[in-house]
């Protein structure tokens, strides 16, 4: 890993608080960058990632507009639920990721 | 980048809804409308990009903004694909081993008749795409068909475009219940859904035209047949219609279907009939 993602991470963890959560969003993170799983980068401009696409809006300020964690994990399991029409894939229907990486995954977005 | 809000996403997505639900899904034959849907289907791209007139469409990405437009021109310049251009000119009129050609099986001798396909076999009572014809007349001929997606049948289609350029697509839906079948089975399969990522055609090239997918800039569902085939840089050489039809069926990590499946072929026979009226451009370049 890079030094400065370690740092940034670091840092993260000291806002975060407790250490499992902090491995847990550092997972989520990966799990959210990788092409072949979450490719979340694909849509969404996400900090620290790079050529991020434009169809989905920037992913930051989670915390304050999702308060909730389960509308975060409704979110990402399967946004077609809360909108019929939405681009975005389905990540827990239709497996692309398991529960636990979508637990990750929402770990990771609480830190943005 | 500018931020964007629900907002253009949720007026887009109801666009959509409006656009794919025009007509029922399943709807009788008799309630089916092609000449409504295309006008429709033009409405909606050139009021979501009112700066372009219907024919700015036909190239693609480049036709998405000024700065894509710009490297549009520049790549013209040296057009990459050329070579493929140049190697079709020359198939075209090489006799096969029994002395006929490519000429002999098409009407003009194959010359300017691009934007006639695909079109309604009548006899057959299903859709010939001119990749099709193509591999029908070696066939008939005692030759070996060719790869669908890329090399010769890339430069016979390339060739064949080059002589048509400029000549509105002109595809015709003949008073015949399964044509106007065939052409709501394409239109279904453009609309639906499929492949673990969930994309219908239109979730990207509808809902999506101009917005990046990662590095990826998305085109316009309007023209985006009329440059076919492409060069592009990626795949560093020229496909066919065929062969962006099963990438992009890849990308959804879906199964891509045979190259000229029936399903192909109505698809092909929707997307050029709703680009009606929008000159050929091919082949084309493209990132
Ligand atoms: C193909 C496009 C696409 C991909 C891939 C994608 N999203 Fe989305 N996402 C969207 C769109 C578009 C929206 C806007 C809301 C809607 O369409 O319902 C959205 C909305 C969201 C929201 C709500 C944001 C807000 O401000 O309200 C979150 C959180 C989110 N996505 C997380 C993710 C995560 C995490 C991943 C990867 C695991 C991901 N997205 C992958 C397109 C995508
Ligand atoms: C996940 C997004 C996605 C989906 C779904 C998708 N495509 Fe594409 N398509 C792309 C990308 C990316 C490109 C390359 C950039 C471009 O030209 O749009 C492309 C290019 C094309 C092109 C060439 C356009 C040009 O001018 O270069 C055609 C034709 C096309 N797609 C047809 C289809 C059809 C038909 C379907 C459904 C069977 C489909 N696409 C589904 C992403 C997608």
């Amino acid at each position: 890993m890079k030094p400065a993602l370690v740092l940034a991470l670091l840092i993260g963890a000291a806002v975060a608080g407790p250490a499992h959560a902090q491995s847990a969003a550092a997972e989520g993170q990966k799990l959210a960058f990788d092409r072949g799983k979450g490719n979340c980068l694909t849509c969404h401009v996400i900090k620290g990632g790079d050529l991020p696409g434009t169809i989905g809006p920037e992913l930051k300020d989670i915390k304050a507009k999702y308060p909730n964690r389960d509308d975060l994990v409704a979110i990402v399991t399967d946004e077609t639920k809360r909108n019929p029409q939405t681009v975005m894939p389905p990540f827990g229907r239709n497996r692309i990721l398991s529960e636990k990486e979508i637990s990750a995954v929402v770990d990771f977005l609480q830190t943005l | 980048m500018k931020p964007r809000s629900a907002i253009p996403v949720a007026s887009a997505a109801l666009a959509l809804a409006l656009l794919a639900f025009a007509t029922p899904p399943v709807a009788a034959a008799d309630t089916v409308d092609p000449a409504a849907d295309a006008k429709a289907f033009k409405k909606f791209f050139t009021d979501k990009f009112p700066k372009l007139k219907p024919e700015d469409f036909v190239n693609g990405p480049y036709s998405m903004n000024e700065d894509l437009h710009k490297q549009w021109e520049e790549k013209e310049q040296f057009p990459p694909y050329e070579f493929s251009l140049e190697a079709g000119k020359e198939m075209f009129s090489k006799p096969f081993k029994n002395g006929k050609s490519y000429q002999d099986c098409f009407p003009n001798k194959g010359i300017g008749i691009r934007q006639n396909y695909p079109y309604f076999d009548e006899k057959e009572g299903k859709v010939v795409t001119l990749e099709l014809a193509l591999n029908r007349c070696r066939e008939a001929n005692g030759e070996a068909p060719f790869s669908y997606v890329k090399d010769d049948m890339a430069a016979l289609t390339a060739y064949m475009a080059f002589t048509s350029r400029g000549k509105p697509f002109d595809i015709k839906i003949p008073k015949d219940p399964r044509a106007l079948e065939a052409y709501q089975k394409g239109k279904e399969y453009f609309y639906t859904r499929r492949g673990q990522l969930n994309f219908s055609c239109a979730t990207c090239h509808i809902q999506s035209p101009g917005e990046r997918i990662r590095a990826e800039v998305l085109a316009p569902a309007l023209g985006i047949l009329n440059a076919m085939p492409i060069y592009r840089s990626e795949w560093s050489g020229m496909g066919t219609t065929s062969r962006r039809f099963t990438t992009c069926n890849s990308q959804i990590r879906g199964v891509p279907l045979d190259p000229q499946a029936d399903e192909y072929r109505d698809l092909e026979y929707y997307l050029s009939y709703v680009s009606n009226g929008l000159p050929i451009s091919g082949p084309g370049a493209r990132p």
